[in-house]
């Protein structure tokens, strides 16, 4: 019984929203309106449910000291700064604003940013001629990289000064995303697509039971 | 063996060169068809009068326009502009809107002039008069008959996906049905998963721990959902094993029920007792602050085995990288096919796109999973012939499929 | 040597990128930009707007792209105030207000542009499907107030403003999936014309839609920022930042030569 409801309403619900894709009329589009209002009903609570388990997980950690344990304290020291400025005062507060432009942003940016090092280093791994394969990758993405920036049209014109494609750095690379990239793309888009469709149908017809929490 | 390597680069090359040729030389980029230019009109001739004047619900939608059609004039009509008036109820004729030109009525698809009020007064009959506006006279059609609007409860339009629908679910249900009678199914090899053991074995043997993490996806993202199937999977491993597994989340939801799938996996092993709830723990909703969250933890515990499979957007490469750093072996997996490059470089394997569907079904071998996988591929069969049969039907000049694809989308 | 070179320690790579993404800031550099056909096909819909037209402008992004995004805002702003084009703008994203906010009042305090009057600045719903799909039948119906609070009935610009159907381009600054978003429902729905500016990372994920002309135009991460910069005629962050680009881009091919020509010579000597 405790599986039963959940599978019979995820059928229920499942089948109803495949029908509102095919149906213009109001009350079909309502319906619609009407279940995804309800998804998003569920974001608040689960915005509680993560504080709480947030609190419990970094109390639990000081209390029992485990490793790191002194680093809970900086998740609480934010947690409340946050939300005693934040809540009463609203966004729009200037000491709110001052922690957002000076604390989150430069924070978010920093680790965004990581990216730049760890393409490099992973590039410069991974980028070695061992195959035939593995050479053809290496110098598209030369080709790209030097169409993606002013000074690479720079060096591939000295490169290409003896070829008919003097100037071409921007259309090569064009050329690479329009083309071999968009081919491999739409393939795995297409194989992507078709494994959404067949695992969506598991899960409505209660074959794939997984998000109910595992065990049969 | 060197020779046809060599002769393999020479061909190579001369496909780029050629290829690469023809491509430059042409427009680097294809622009889609712009709009037709504005036909230049005679001055000061009487305009004609609109002809074949129709007023008609809108079909296929939610009841709120109505459509009215009329043919398009000769070149030297001396129109210009149109205007629309109507009545509602047999009352006067009103203008609504704004001065149409030529071009915004024309309707490529149809060949014909379109104007759709979308703003009628619902549940009242609606009558019109099209005035062709001329360089300084205009001259009115006659009147429609009145419509109402009416709402469609099916949009006919849609009608060849509704039938590619159910034929791709009857291909997934029939095979269900073919592998529940105990059919053999076979399943091509993916080297991601034969490595799942090698990986939580590699752990257990350097008594670390193993990372899961299921990415920024929500529970209705179908990769969360795959993620959490392989993570059952791992964790009923793990349970044998030993292996303290630690499940850092991006979502309270995913949270919660991952705690549940990674629960009954270690009752099903018979070790309930080694199951520790705070191991499956919430870090932050915030794309970075999670990066940043589990790299650290990658840091401190250096796990020997990293799972990252389900939905992953930039952080990709900050924690594969991380993980690479550490010499954590790394199986990584994800249907955000834009970031597919960055796990390849930087992960041991990769599951490419629906391989991370397919994960449950080669990990479980139930056979009525395997029997959907093989609808599946039924279906991608469909997509080829209907690809390969519209490339050749289009080249010898034949293109209703294009048509009928085109109407589709 | 060789086998050091072959597998350089990642921390020499991550100092080789620090001083070739600081030099380039302190040094300045100016390297001549040309333009790509999407950026320019951004620029050229946006030019042939007449006066009085209004554009959506969708901040959909939070800090972490804020470096490589507001300077595409920033100039699509400069270009709308200059040509008295209306800009509606809002975002999707809930740490995207606060950055929009100060952005569009930065640049409009530049360019005397007056908030309702020229400009709209509608904030934060929640809910990307639900945001997308209701403003195409009303605005109104999903933002009842602008940021500030001020009712929608109550600014001017907003009067003959209801829905998609008087928007003539939508442009998503986004750093996540909500382009796709707005171009499944509501170009396809209620056919809004729809232009982006996206993360350098995201580019190739854009390019389908942009060959099928479901996407007008395209601004590629940094690239793109400094190619409208120069076509607007502004000199600003992308300009500089395009320059430390260039500089991290050539040594990661060098350094990805380097690493070839390393692995090929111990490979040789092994032989």
């Amino acid at each position: 019984m405790k599986r039963l409801i959940p599978l019979v309403l995820c059928f229920i619900f499942g089948i109803v929203m495949i029908a509102t894709q095919f149906s213009p009329h109001p009350i079909s589009k309502r319906v619609y309106e009407e279940v995804v209002n309800g998804a998003l009903i569920i974001s608040p609570f689960a915005l509680v449910l993560a504080t709480v388990t947030l609190i419990q997980t970094h109390a639990t950690r000081i209390l029992r000291r485990s490793d790191h344990w002194q680093y809970s304290f900086v998740v609480f020291a934010g947690l409340i700064t946050m939300v005693v400025i934040g809540v009463p005062f609203g966004p729009k507060n200037t000491v709110f604003e001052w922690l957002y432009n000076n604390v989150q942003v430069p924070m978010d940016a920093t680790m965004f940013s990581l990216l730049a090092f760890f393409i490099a280093s992973a590039a410069y791994r991974a980028f070695r001629a061992r195959t035939t394969e593995a050479t053809l990758l290496l110098v598209t993405a030369l080709i790209v990289m030097l169409g993606n920036v002013p000074v690479g049209n720079l060096v591939w014109n000295k490169l290409m000064s003896w070829t008919p494609w003097v100037d071409q750095a921007s259309a090569a690379r064009e050329w690479i995303l329009y083309n071999p990239n968009l081919s491999a793309r739409r393939g795995i888009i297409l194989g992507v697509s078709l494994g959404v469709i067949s695992q969506s149908v598991r899960i409505i017809l209660g074959i794939e039971r997984s998000y109910l929490g595992g065990g049969d | 063996m060197k020779q046809k390597k060599i002769v393999l680069w020479i061909m190579v090359c001369m496909v780029m060169f050629i290829s690469g040729t023809i491509a430059f030389s042409q427009e680097p980029a294809p622009i889609p068809p712009s709009e037709p230019e504005e036909a230049e009109v005679p001055p000061s001739v009487d305009p004609d009068v609109p002809s074949n004047v129709t007023a008609k619900d809108t079909p296929n939608d939610d009841g709120t326009s109505i459509t009215v059609t009329w043919d398009i004039p000769p070149e030297d009509s001396g129109v210009v502009g149109y205007k629309i008036l109507r009545n509602t109820n047999g009352g006067d004729f009103e203008e609504i809107g704004e001065q149409l030109t030529p071009l915004d009525t024309y309707d490529k698809r149809e060949k014909i002039n379109k104007y759709k009020d979308s703003k009628i007064v619902k549940d009242t009959s609606h009558a019109y008069i099209v005035r062709a506006i001329g360089a300084n006279t205009t001259a009115e059609s006659q009147q429609t008959a009145a419509v109402m609007a009416k709402a469609q409860w099916f949009h006919t339009g849609e009608i060849p996906l509704f039938i590619s629908m159910l034929i791709f679910c009857a291909a997934i249900v029939g095979n269900v049905y073919y592998a529940k009678g105990g059919k053999d199914i076979f399943v091509r090899r993916i080297p991601g998963l034969e490595a799942v053991d090698e990986a939580i074995g590699r752990a257990t043997e350097m008594g670390r721990s193993i990372l899961y993490s299921t990415g920024l996806g929500g529970v209705s993202d179908v990769a969360t959902i795959a993620s959490m199937t392989i993570l059952g999977q791992v964790a009923r491993r793990t349970a044998d094993y030993e292996t303290p597994l630690r499940v850092p989340c991006k979502d309270p939801i995913v949270m919660n029920v991952l705690r549940e799938m990674v629960k009954s996996s270690y009752l099903d092993e018979g070790r309930p007792d080694i199951y520790n709830e705070d191991n499956i723990f919430f870090i932050t909703e915030s794309q970075f602050a999670y990066a940043a969250g589990v790299d650290g933890i990658m840091l401190r515990e250096k796990p020997a085995a990293i799972f990252l499979q389900g939905t992953f957007y930039a952080e990709s490469l900050i924690l594969a990288e991380t993980g690479n750093s550490i010499g954590a072996i790394q199986i990584a997996g994800t249907d955000s096919e834009h970031q597919l490059p960055f796990f390849i470089a930087a992960c041991d394997y990769t599951l490419i796109g629906e391989e991370l569907y397919a994960a449950s079904t080669y990990l479980s071998r139930e056979p009525m999973l395997l029997g959907s996988l093989r609808g599946q591929d039924l279906g991608k069969l469909l997509i080829f012939v209907t690809m390969i049969a519209g490339v050749v039907l289009e080249l010898i000049g034949i293109n209703w499929i294009t048509t009928l694809l085109q109407r589709v989308s | 040597m060789l086998t050091k070179l072959v597998s350089m320690d990642r921390r020499i790579v991550f100092i080789l990128v620090a001083l070739a993404v600081i030099i380039p800031m302190l040094v300045n550099v100016n390297l001549p930009v040309s333009t790509s056909a999407p950026t320019q096909k951004l620029y050229d819909f946006v030019e042939a707007l007449p006066k009085g037209s209004t554009i959506m402008l969708a901040f959909d992004y939070g800090p972490s792209s804020f470096p490589e995004l507001s300077p595409m805002a920033k100039a699509l702003l400069k270009q709308c105030f200059d040509k008295d084009i209306g800009v509606v703008a809002l975002t999707l994203v809930d740490d995207g207000t606060t950055l929009a906010s100060t952005l569009i009042e930065e640049v409009a305090a530049e360019k005397n542009a007056e908030n309702g009057e020229d400009f709209v600045f509608l904030g934060f719903r929640p809910g990307i499907t639900q945001v997308i799909l209701g403003m195409g039948t009303e605005i109104k119906s999903v933002f009842d107030t602008d940021y500030y609070g001020k009712k929608l009935d109550e600014i001017p610009m907003m009067e003959n403003i209801t829905n998609y159907d008087q928007i003539d381009l939508l442009v998503d600054l986004a750093s996540s999936n909500t382009t796709e978003a707005w171009i499944i429902y509501a170009n396809v729905q209620y056919n809004l014309k729809i232009a982006a500016g996206v993360t350098g990372v995201m580019v190739s994920q854009m390019f389908p839609y942009l060959q099928t002309g479901q996407l007008n135009g395209l601004m590629s991460g940094i690239l793109g920022a400094a190619e409208y910069e120069n076509l607007v005629e502004v000199q600003d962050k992308g300009m500089q930042y395009i320059n430390v680009n260039s500089f991290v881009h050539i040594l990661i091919v060098l350094l990805v030569i380097i690493g070839n020509i390393a692995y090929f010579t111990q490979r040789k000597r092994e032989e």
